[in-house]
């Protein structure tokens, strides 16, 4: 059983964490009446992944406390580089 | 050299202490120039270089391994070939393969074992014996074969299973394909292999693609750790690496690699004969010929590279086949590994233009791909040959996910994926 670190509870069994996706996708601007966007822009943003080999930074909730955040891994060893709270690393930053 | 596998033939060896087999198939060193270059030796890629001569003449054809054949998925998972999808398009796809297994051995001159022994898919609650129903319903009517059993049916083709009414999940019935069954996943492989290498395709193992060449904008060839090799259409049939190979080319995928486990018990008298899924559970099992059980389930939760699973899905399996078959709580397991598949939104594979001029994809699998390696072949081999889709690969085409016509088969399979 792998301990996943959640910023607001600590080391817990990766079972009660969720997958939530990669990090760094930025939802298309649909605001205002003229936002048109691309049939390919919205596919990009709901199916290409990057599925890096290596390091990866994906958003994870932590389900008993609900905490939101962003574990970096290594998709290959499964270790654990570090996780940040959303609410440190801000929105901006964390779709870097 | 003995090349051909037959009644005599295997006599004749007997009797000559096996001395007069010659090697199944060749090991080339690459040429400079190929017509086509198919790059990964698992199923897809071998039966691809296979129909591209049978089905097209193509002969120049070179399919280039990092490791050995078939040391990929084809070679890790559990074996079960069926065509019990849910739409059409799928059971064209699915239910081509089907038909193309019942002849292969012959075909091939190999034998892979395609044993028909049928699946049973259980069913737990009055709502869940409608869904049955109507799963019946639309695979009859896209032309494969399927039946509703009740409990006694089921009872009477797979005796182990949990039919105590204070089960988990209790049985109510289930769903049947009789043509369904188990194949030899190694002997698919080698089969394919020998049997292109005979019709003249170049087999390079040990020999991975680091790069791929393009030249104004078009795939012209790739890089290898056996140097450059040129073709006129480059094939990538890779796997659980697609994303890798995607990012070397600059195209990109909607692909998430996942490992998938599968385990293997000691041998034992038979116990049952059909391949058996019990969906709640997460589980199924079948029995091989030398007696192991094959046991398989959902995918992992953490997207991975790293081949070899992980401990929550191990205990639901396991946790999910003592339930499933109370008698088997203290088979011991023999083996267990993992296996890298490429996951896509709609648990359909990818099959057309990778995006890079010249260069065609072959993945997208996900943990279901073993058992359309015939059709899969027919269709990327049609594909390189004809830079155009076969029909049955047309609504495969990656262009689905920006058109939004997804082939959503998460539920026809059934387990996590
Ligand atoms: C545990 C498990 C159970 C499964 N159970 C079933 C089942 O019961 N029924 C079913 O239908 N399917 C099942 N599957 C899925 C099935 O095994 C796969 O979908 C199928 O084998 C894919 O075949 P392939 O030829 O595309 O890939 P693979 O057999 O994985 O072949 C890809 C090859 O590409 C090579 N490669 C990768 N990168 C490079 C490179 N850069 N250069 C050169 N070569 C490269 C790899 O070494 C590999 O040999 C299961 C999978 C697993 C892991
Ligand atoms: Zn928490």
């Amino acid at each position: 059983m792998q301990l996943f670190p959640c910023p607001f509870c600590g080391d817990r069994d990766e079972r009660e964490f969720h997958f939530a996706g990669e990090a760094g996708k930025v939802r298309p601007d649909t605001a205002g009446s003229e936002a048109e966007v691309s049939a390919k822009d919205w596919s990009e943003y709901l199916y290409t992944q990057r599925n890096d080999h290596g390091h990866v930074r994906e958003i994870w909730m932590h389900l008993p406390c609900q905490e939101v955040f962003l574990l970096e891994r290594h998709s290959v060893t499964m270790a654990v580089i570090g996780a940040t709270s959303f609410r440190d690393v801000g929105t901006k930053e964390a779709s870097a | 050299m003995t090349k051909t596998y037959s009644a005599f033939n295997l006599l004749r060896e007997g009797l000559r202490g096996q001395k007069g087999w010659g090697p199944a198939w060749r090991s080339p060193k690459p040429r400079a120039t190929y017509d086509v270059i198919i790059i990964g030796g698992g199923g897809h890629g071998l039966a691809t270089a296979y129909y591209l001569v049978k089905n097209h003449g193509v002969t120049n054809v070179a399919v280039i391994e990092k490791g050995w054949l078939g040391g990929g998925n084809t070679g890790r998972n559990t074996t079960v070939i069926r065509s019990n999808y849910y739409y059409p398009e799928s059971t064209a796809l699915y239910d081509l393969s089907v038909k193309l297994y019942e002849g292969l051995s012959r075909e091939l001159n190999y034998n892979v074992m395609f044993s028909q022994r049928g699946m049973v898919v259980t069913a737990h609650s009055e709502p869940e014996m409608e869904l049955a129903a109507r799963n019946v319903n639309a695979m009859r009517l896209n032309g494969a074969d399927a039946d509703l059993l009740d409990v006694d049916q089921v009872k009477k083709l797979a005796p182990i299973l949990n039919f105590s009414p204070d089960a988990r999940f209790p049985i109510h019935g289930a769903v049947w394909q009789g043509r369904a069954g188990t194949g030899r996943h190694d002997a698919v492989a080698w089969g394919y292999a020998r049997a292109a290498d005979a019709l003249g395709v170049d087999i390079i193992q040990n020999c991975e693609v680091t790069d791929v060449i393009t030249e104004g904008g078009r795939c012209v060839g790739v890089a290898t750790t056996q140097g450059e090799i040129r073709g006129g259409a480059v094939g990538a049939a890779v796997a659980g690496h697609s994303s890798v190979l995607a990012k070397l080319a600059g195209y990109t995928l909607p692909i998430t690699s996942f490992a998938l486990q599968a385990f293997v018990s000691e041998p034992m008298k038979p116990v049952i004969d059909t391949v058996a899924f019990c969906p709640p559970y997460g589980t199924y099992f079948s029995q091989s010929d030398k007696g192991g059980l094959v046991i398989g389930g959902g995918l992992d939760r953490v997207p991975s590279y790293g081949q070899r699973g992980n401990m929550p899905i191990q205990e639901a399996v396991l946790g999910g086949l003592v339930e499933m078959a109370p008698a088997l709580a203290k088979v011991k397991l023999l083996r267990h590994w993992a296996g890298i598949v490429d996951v896509t939104p709609d648990s359909s594979p990818i099959i057309g233009p990778s995006g890079v001029e010249g260069l065609y994809v072959n993945c997208g699998w996900g943990t279901g791909g073993f058992k359309a390696i015939p059709a899969g072949g027919t269709l990327f081999a049609h594909i390189l040959a004809t830079g155009t889709h076969h029909d049955i690969s047309r609504p495969f085409d990656p262009d689905r996910f920006i058109t939004g016509r997804l082939i959503d088969e998460g539920a026809a399979s059934g387990i996590a994926h």
